[in-house]
């Protein structure tokens, strides 16, 4: 296949290549945790509570222990009693959380028993003859009541339902509002709703006695897994082995099954048999645990008559379910864009995280940034109505312009780099701006409901959690670093080790790529395999749109070393300094001195076999290890709450044209073009792939996709029938233009983009369905707007008005 | 463990399987666990996600709407039977290699079956009608948009053959 021409100058990076992983799975050759088939391997099946809030008085196990194939039954009292809880990410103690309710539950579909069977469906049948006796207790659904004293608890032993609340204040937030021309108030919501993967949690596990080994094999991203699942265990960490060399069916965030894993881990090791545990799509839906933000904004605005903001006031009312975990930190990451991609220089943000009883919240594509752009882009709609403003020319007006950056945002983080009008620019040349404001009058001419919505936003990246500290004040972590191996064989092959699993994001495709351009062999020849937890270095999996940077960073890190180590060889058996050697192609010779030169099957041989020719002072073998902390990382926030977040920032703006059907409020999607500025791109198929999955998943979070709840805490909402995900006859044709403002912080200038197109469409699909029901005087602030709720607001609006 | 067992016969990837099966063991579970046959998926085992299409008799169908005996009889094929007997990609296959049509792989096999059968009797589909024919397969993580890409290149590769 011949390559394109690579805009960036580099040999690799940028140009179309095929992924190294894509073969695999056309040819049904992956290798997914239902794939993992352990000899004597026994199923799990739930039991799940009915109720939202019960006391457990009796479990009756009996006639399930007696039924055919079934080896055990597990329950809270001995599962919470032999394992510690599940680590949470804000300072709440009390909050206890382990796989198995103890005496209470605290949601409909918490988990009460586990049943291990020869088959699933012989765990299954068993698991239908357990009889839980509950009592229920008082519930609390609405998070505004569950944040009241007098609201029934979740928690009781932590005295309250708030998990975190802080009012942060940056800059002269009161003075602005005092002097400012013009303000404006909204509130809007954005609805419970996640990622939810095609492929449910899965965990198999195996404890070999001989060894005191756990193994385990998990669709699992996530940070630290190992040590929290050592913790619960009571094990020493290298007791934990987790293989990485396991396919994630996609997560975007959510695949964190530590409660699954602890539950199978321990059952494993109690049987001493191999056990897996897969969720059917009900259990993953409503006891997987797997929720996304379910937030409420409170946004003013101050401003003057010419469009310029001078602060915000941001009030989140986070609903994160019934138990903690690191949910309570969604609210944190979007301290790092506070004031989103606009020179506001005074902001006030006031995040509450409150517990109520549903199913409890996961970190979801973005960890909480696509519910705050969506707030900051609505404000921005608002503040343009209010002045009777051009949208595009208040956010122009407001938008930092590139000579800015560096810039140092009130709350403590530095953008980077970017060129936001250059991107705004380039997309509204490719949708033809004045062409769909022309068709957006003419559908309106014609009794239509159309609308046009921008959003221009920010995708912090590179994974640095520094929020931790920041909603912790026990926790001072201030590393994320990540790393990567490399190796030459004897062969004269290359293996780059990489120390996390993947989920489609192509960190093979990265690691080769990124490996081959530094030593300038062809990426096609280059393995790249996942190790185990043991045999891994620190790795803080691919969270926050970090791995381009911190694992592409760490593997060209390690093999720049390679090259040198190459060249030091070559200097010392051609007699010359090293300044003197050319590298190419892999291998050198000197400058000037075409014929003497040594060839990279020379030089490897050297390194593996003929230590007489190594210079003095270098390992035989050949491999280097680079471990890569996160640029800008290393700090601690300020008492008063200013902390250095993410190093890098990507820029989207999107640009929808929408129309509403008037009689049955259906909704359509008709133009929609996304700009895009995330640095360098090591491979543009895989960036633009994660970008449109992105917008077609904002799509769902804007109009379709919700988690919704009855008053007496049912999931209304378990199964694809009624938990609408957008197919391809919803996600239109979208086009993306690209922008490269290069990172001066990273190795090759890219930045993130693995939550690309998630983070802008909800904002600007909203202000598009906005701005077509403006002529009937009507709004709609709550996401998502489905069908039914467009429908209510078109009809309340009658039909007639404009 | 006493569950009545069925003799079914049926012709998979080109070859007679026969075994006994429970009634209410699903096709899927039969393909994947039995015949480790794992490129076929599980998403949702209620039949809206199309992971585990597989072709019955050349028409697209969900494995895990159907029960192993039900397939007594028939011929399916699954994505390890799309590809040419010498190991090689179908052009459907590579395709999506080239345009890069999947991401995490999940929905894959049901997202290549899908547009085979499309492919099969509608040699030049438009637009809508790719949309149309994988509208019955959910994808999270790529917005569709490469996989349209990739079954009108496919299409434009299988014209160019023929010529």
């Amino acid at each position: 296949m011949a390559e394109n021409k690579n805009p960036y100058g580099f040999r690799y990076i940028g140009a179309k290549r095929r992924t190294k992983e894509d073969p695999r799975f056309v040819t049904g050759c992956g290798r997914f945790v239902a794939d993992i088939a352990l000899p004597g391997m026994k199923h799990v099946a739930i039991v799940a509570s009915p109720h939202a809030s019960a006391r457990i008085v009796s479990i009756d196990t009996k006639a399930a222990l007696a039924a055919p194939g079934v080896h055990y039954v597990l329950t809270g009292e001995e599962f919470c009693r032999d394992t510690d809880a599940l680590a949470i990410g804000v300072d709440t103690p009390k909050v206890t959380r382990y796989a198995l309710a103890n005496g209470v539950v605290r949601y409909a579909g918490e988990w009460v028993a586990a049943v291990v069977a020869d088959t699933r469906a012989l765990a299954e049948d068993a698991a239908e003859l357990i009889e839980v006796e509950y009592e229920t207790t008082q519930h609390v659904v609405d998070p505004e009541i569950a944040v009241k004293p007098d609201s029934p608890q979740v928690h009781p032993a932590h005295g309250t339902n708030v998990l975190f609340h802080r009012r942060f204040v940056w800059g002269a937030v009161d003075e602005a509002f005092e002097k400012a021309q013009n303000k404006v108030k909204l509130r809007v919501r954005w609805g419970r709703s996640s990622t939810v993967p095609i492929e449910t949690f899965g965990v198999a596990a195996q404890w070999d006695a001989g060894r005191e080994l756990l193994d385990v094999w998990a669709s699992i991203q996530m940070p630290k897994f190992p040590d929290q699942l050592a913790r619960a265990m009571r094990l020493p960490g290298n007791a934990v082995r987790v293989h990485y060399d396991v396919d994630v069916g996609g997560s975007y965030g959510v695949k964190r099954g530590i409660k699954h894993t602890v539950l199978v881990s321990y059952l494993a090791k109690k049987l001493g048999m191999p056990v897996r545990f897969l969720e059917d799509r009900l259990e993953n839906m409503r006891g997987g645990d797997m929720h996304g933000p379910d937030r409420l904004f409170d946004m003013q605005a101050a401003f003057d008559n010419d469009g310029t903001i001078r602060a915000l006031k941001i009030r989140a009312l986070d609903d994160v379910g019934a138990y903690a975990g690191r949910s309570p930190l969604q609210l944190g990451k979007p301290v790092s864009a506070i004031c989103g991609p606009y020179r506001i220089k005074a902001v006030e943000y006031e995040p509450t995280s409150v517990m109520t009883n549903k199913t409890p919240q996961e970190a979801v594509r973005g960890f909480g940034q696509a519910p705050t752009n969506f707030a900051l882009e609505r404000t921005i709609d608002h503040i343009a109505r209010h002045l009777g403003m051009d949208r595009i020319e208040l956010r122009k007006k407001n938008l930092l312009q590139k000579e800015e950056f560096p810039y140092l945002i009130p709350s403590g983080s530095t953008y980077d780099s970017g060129d936001y009008h250059a991107v705004l620019d380039k997309a509204l040349a490719a949708i033809d701006y004045p062409s769909i404001v022309a068709m957006r009058d003419a559908a309106r001419k014609a009794g239509k409901l159309a609308g046009i919505g921008i959003s221009t936003c920010l995708e912090p990246s590179g994974g640095n959690s520094a929020f931790e500290p920041l909603f912790n004040p026990k926790n001072d972590t201030t590393t994320w670093m990540d790393s990567c191996l490399v190796r030459v064989d004897l062969s004269g092959a290359i293996t780059g080790i990489m120390g996390t699993s993947s989920a489609g994001q192509g960190h093979e495709t990265l690691v080769s790529t990124v490996v081959g351009e530094v030593l300038e062999r062809d990426p096609a020849t280059v393995r790249v395999i996942r190790a185990d937890s043991l045999n891994a270095l620190p790795s803080n999996s691919p969270v926050g749109s970090r791995m381009a940077i911190m694992l592409g960073g760490a593997a060209a890190g390690a093999a720049r070393i390679i090259k040198e180590t190459l060249i030091e060889i070559a200097a010392h058996n051609l007699g010359c300094t090293i300044e003197t050697i050319e590298y190419k192609d892999g291998n050198v010779a000197v400058r000037g001195h075409p014929e003497k030169k040594m060839l990279w099957d020379d030089l490897i041989a050297i390194a593996h076999r003929k230590y007489h020719k190594m210079p003095p002072g270098l390992e035989p073998g050949l491999q280097a290890k680079f471990v890569w902390e996160v640029p800008t990382g290393g700090t601690l926030p300020t008492a008063d709450g200013v902390a250095q977040i993410y190093p890098c920032y990507s820029f989207e703006t999107h640009i929808v044209y929408a129309e509403i059907d008037r009689e049955t409020a259906k909704p359509e999607l008709k133009r929609y073009v996304c700009g895009h500025d995330c640095g360098v791109m090591i491979n543009p198929d895989i960036v633009h792939g994660m970008t449109y999955g992105g917008i077609a998943h904002g799509i769902g979070a804007a109009l379709y996709e919700k988690f919704s709840y009855t008053e007496d805490g049912q999931l209304e909402s378990g199964t694809f029938m009624d938990y609408l995900m957008p197919s391809a006859m919803e996600v239109p044709m979208v086009d993306i233009v690209d922008h490269c403002t290069p990172s001066p912080l990273t190795t090759f200038g890219q930045k993130g983009s693995g939550e690309a197109g998630y983070l802008g469409a909800p904002a600007a699909i909203a202000n598009a369905i906005n701005d077509a029901l403006a002529p009937l005087n009507a709004s709609i602030e709550t996401l998502p707007m489905s069908q039914n709720d467009l429908w209510r607001v078109i009809s309340a609006a009658g039909t007639g008005s404009r | 463990m006493n569950e009545k067992l069925y003799p079914v016969t049926v012709e998979v990837n080109g070859k007679p399987r026969s075994t006994q099966v429970p009634a209410r063991l699903s096709l899927v579970d039969w393909l994947r666990e039995e015949l480790r046959l794992t490129g076929t998926h599980v998403g949702c085992e209620h039949g809206i996600c199309g992971a585990c299409s597989i072709m019955l008799d050349g028409e697209p169908v969900r494995s895990c709407l159907m029960f192993a005996v039900q397939a007594d009889g028939h011929k399916i094929t699954t994505v390890e039977g799309l590809g040419g007997t010498d190991g090689k990609l179908s052009v459907l296959q590579d395709s999506f290699c080239e345009a890069h049509g999947l991401q995490c792989g999940y929905c894959t096999p049901g997202m290549l079956i899908a547009s085979q059968a499309l492919l099969n009797t509608t040699p030049d589909p438009s637009e809508a009608q790719i949309r149309d024919a994988i509208g019955g397969n959910l994808c999270r993580c790529t917005g569709y948009r490469q996989i349209v890409d990739a079954v009108k290149l496919a299409a434009t590769r299988l014209a160019a053959q023929k010529k």
